[in-house]
């Protein structure tokens, strides 16, 4: 079967539960998530998407499986570039585990096609998103540059 | 702390481990097996090197079934890029999104 995915683990000092908070609390997603919120109400089935300052809607999909501090599936689109758009829904997943002293997070993004441009885009932006996400809840400080809206590519 | 920036930079020094990496970079989600395919090492080499790999969190194996694949995880770099070059990286985030919002002004102004 053709497909494209991403992941990336990371490890952050930090609990499940407010690693959950800052993953799906507008207040912690703006600062290290390039002033993004998520609309959702975060329930099996429910709407998802992702929206700027300025209102317009990035990214849209619903909750295929949710398990607060634990794990959370997303069908995911793209909308605001056609050619993306086009490829039509991905999966993302975040699996959160408690280990010894830390949190490990593994994010995997799953598009059903061979080298989707989508899974290439995202590919830039979670390394940034993830990592200033760990800065945040370490430091109370996310990376600077990553709390307004994305840079151009 | 689960990385070990020591661990890392032990297992990128080793060029046969840096092949592993770019063969996962080239197609990430690999089993050993594939991973052995074209290579001048023997199955148990390149197991010991995934290990290595796996140890330093540049590879992160998931379980699909009864495969384990392998996958190339960009966090420990991306810390190390952070560490050194962050701070010119975030000058050049905040030049190219002010370039973006005056080309925008351009384009608005014109239509």
């Amino acid at each position: 079967m053709p497909q494209s995915e991403f992941v990336y683990v990371t490890f952050i000092r930090t609990t499940p539960e407010k690693l959950w908070q800052a993953l799906t609390e507008p207040e912690f997603t703006k600062q290290f998530w390039f002033g993004v919120a998520q609309e959702c109400e975060w329930k099996p089935g429910a709407a998802w998407r992702i929206v700027f300052p300025d209102g317009r809607v990035a990214d849209t999909g619903e909750v295929v499986e949710i398990e607060p501090g634990r794990r959370l599936v997303l069908r995911w689109r793209h909308e605001l570039q056609a050619e993306l758009c086009a490829e039509g829904y991905s999966r993302m997943t975040y699996e959160i585990e408690q280990k010894a002293g830390f949190v490990q997070l593994t994010l995997t993004h799953l598009m059903e096609t061979s080298e989707s441009k989508f899974i290439k885009a995202i590919s830039g932006g979670w390394p940034i998103i993830l990592a200033s996400l760990k800065s945040l809840l370490e430091t109370g400080e996310a990376l600077e540059g990553t709390g307004q809206p994305p840079k151009a590519r | 702390m689960a990385t070990d920036i020591d661990k890392v930079f032990r297992a990128l020094a080793a060029p046969d481990r840096r092949l592993l990496l770019d063969r996962l970079r080239g197609e990430s989600g690999q089993t050993l097996s594939q991973l052995c395919q074209h290579m001048q090492m023997t199955r148990q080499a390149v197991a010991k090197h995934l290990k290595l790999l796996e140890e330093a969190a540049l590879v992160v194996p998931i379980w699909r079934g009864r495969e384990k694949l392998h996958y190339l995880n960009p966090m420990p770099i991306q810390e190390i890029s952070q560490r050194w070059i962050g701070q010119y990286e975030a000058g050049r985030l905040s030049a190219i999104a002010e370039l973006k919002a005056k080309l925008e002004e351009e384009t608005d102004a014109s239509i």
